[in-house]
């Protein structure tokens, strides 16, 4: 069970003299419960392989697969197998148009059709999976601050009960607290057994957060692997505009003497390291 | 349901070609002037040298035959329409019957100019915007206008406008497809359902375009304003347009183009019949 991209190639405006590759050859997988990050400089082409994973967009060539099952452009099972895949897109709360955070999630499950307590039953699990106080349902979306709405907006998304779930940026213009409010929830969300693919151009959350991670550079995929793995791939070959967390290059300079420290440890994990190092005796 | 990039007649094609790069005054009244010749040719033969023109001015321009040519898509139906319609309903001389249409001799001749007119006239079109930027198109007209200015027409507020329009469609277009995009990923569905139910469809389309666009418009305003923009007060240029003697050159070739097709329109016709008739 899992999402597979093959050999993906994507060009937009295809045929016309503005024609721009955006994707070229990208294979890509996400199993179900897994936690991946997508990496990759603006305009690398993170954001169209999301839509890929949503069936928003087709390859030009390549095949992407949801669960062994693929689809054509305009095929009617497109519908059926996009509801496994929730896909959150960058600032998804300039998609509001409902009165209320209770109607706004609604939106998603009523779509495919669930009515009466099912779909009240719903909205409450989705709005309590993203961190949404009940009392907040009953409020205009348009008046709640940034954070609030990224979880409404999030919350939209998981009730129409997605096996997968894409996040494209989802921390982009959220404060530190929100941020951490932010991945709290994301965890939770893969507690609850959703897969959880986030694109970010947040090297650090990526490498602390993820089992695995795929680095696109111009279209391609560079990298792809453990955040172990991707660290050190990265420490050797610099990618454009993705910029090392300094607790990695931290780590990756005890390394190289003899420390035996993990690249994603935070600042505790390396001073103690540190010690021990200093006193190996004790 | 893609938005982006299948619209618009002859969008601008960055280049630095000797077409791109002359002043857009220029550019608008030589369009304008070129555009009489499919209006004053009333036989087939009449659109040759427009071809040759049309075909000259584009490898000026370095943009792809092709790209022109396919330019006219959008107004296919349009011609093939006039076609029909004219190859059935002119009066002349029978060359068959299909029940109680008749089409004439006239009628063919009629409906092969006139969609060949149409034609011409929208590759002409998009061959202008396609080498002239949005913002160099609405200064040119604003100076070609300028004169209006003295009856207390508005000229630099409606090129203001029309800039500020041009600048936005794409972005306009690039914000539907995003929240198309985004509807669709929650379930929203476009194309089942009978009229009503597709009109309530779009509503989860239209509520958040619209708040977007209030909240660009309102934005823009602010940042003009906080520029000490004053609608009517005399601006300065950031590229003051020049009309230097290529320019003055160009238009005189239009002109000399078009006093050519009038004497080829008038013997042209009758000189290929001959040379016709005597092969
Ligand atoms: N609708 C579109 N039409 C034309 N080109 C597009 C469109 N969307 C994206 N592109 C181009 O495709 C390339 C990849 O875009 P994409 O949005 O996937 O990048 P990204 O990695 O998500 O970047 P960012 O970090 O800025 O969001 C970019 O060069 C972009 O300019
Ligand atoms: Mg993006």
């Amino acid at each position: 069970m899992a999402i597979a991209a093959e050999d993906v190639f994507y060009s937009y405006n295809a045929g016309t003299p503005a024609e721009h590759a955006a994707l070229e050859g990208v294979s890509f997988s996400v199993e179900r419960g897994e936690r991946v990050s997508i990496v990759g400089h603006t305009g690398s082409g993170k954001s169209t392989l999301a839509q890929h994973l949503n069936l928003l967009l087709f390859p030009r060539s390549g095949s992407v697969s949801i669960d062994g099952v693929s689809s054509k452009p305009g095929s009617p099972d497109a519908r059926e197998l996009r509801r496994k895949v929730g896909l959150v897109f960058q600032y998804p709360e300039t998609q509001f148009f409902a009165e209320t955070a209770r109607d706004e999630i609604r939106f998603a499950p009523s779509n495919w059709g669930m009515r009466g307590d099912d779909l009240d039953a719903c909205v409450d699990e989705a709005a309590d999976a993203a961190g949404i106080e009940p009392s907040l349902l009953d409020s205009n979306p348009f008046s709640m601050s940034g954070g609030q709405r990224r979880r409404v907006a999030i919350a939209s998304v998981i009730a129409m009960k997605p096996d997968y779930l894409v996040l494209d940026e989802p921390t982009a213009g959220l404060d530190a607290a929100g941020v951490r409010g932010l991945e709290r929830i994301l965890s939770d969300i893969r507690a609850r057994g959703l897969a959880v693919v986030q694109v970010t151009h947040d090297l650090e959350s990526a490498l602390a957060h993820s089992d695995r991670i795929l680095v696109l550079e111009r279209g391609r995929a560079v990298a792809s692997g453990t955040p172990e793995e991707i660290a050190v791939f990265l420490a050797d070959n610099p990618v454009q505009g993705l910029l090392m967390p300094p607790t990695a290059r931290f780590a990756m300079g005890l390394r190289s003497r003899g420390i035996d420290v993990s690249v994603t440890s935070g600042v505790p994990e390396l001073v103690s390291a540190l010690e021990k190092a200093e006193r190996p005796d004790e | 349901m893609k938005l982006s990039g299948g619209f618009s007649i002859g969008q601008f094609i960055p280049g630095e070609s000797y077409i791109h790069s002359l002043d857009p005054r220029c550019k608008i009244i030589g369009a304008f002037i070129l555009f009489a010749a499919p209006f004053i040719a009333k036989s087939p033969y009449d659109f040759i040298p427009i071809a040759f023109a049309l075909a000259a001015i584009t490898r000026l321009a370095r943009i792809k035959l092709g790209t022109v040519l396919r330019s006219g898509r959008p107004v296919v139906f349009l011609v093939a329409l006039t076609i029909v319609l004219n190859v059935f309903w002119t009066p002349g001389r029978e060359l068959a019957r299909l029940g109680p249409l008749s089409i004439t001799e006239e009628g063919v001749t009629l409906a092969f100019c006139v969609g060949l007119r149409l034609y011409f006239l929208v590759m002409l079109a998009a061959l202008l915007m396609m080498t002239t930027s949005p913002m160099a198109f609405a200064g040119g007209l604003e100076s070609i206008l300028s004169p209006l200015a003295a009856l207390k027409f508005p000229v630099s507020e409606m090129a203001m406008m029309m800039t500020i329009a041009l600048r936005f469609i794409p972005t306009f277009f690039e914000e539907t497809d995003k929240i198309l995009k985004a509807q669709i990923s929650r379930g929203a569905d476009f194309e089942s359902g009978g009229i009503i139910k597709r009109a309530r469809a779009f509503i989860p389309v239209l509520v958040p375009l619209f708040v977007l666009v209030f909240a660009r418009a309102e934005n823009l305003a602010i940042a003009m304003e906080s520029r000490g923009y004053v609608p009517g007060v005399p601006r300065s240029r950031l590229n003051p347009l020049v009309w230097a003697a290529r320019e003055t050159t160009s238009i005189l070739c239009v002109i000399v183009f078009i006093i050519f097709t009038v004497l080829w329109n008038r013997y042209a016709p009758e000189l290929i019949s001959l040379w016709l008739g005597l092969l």
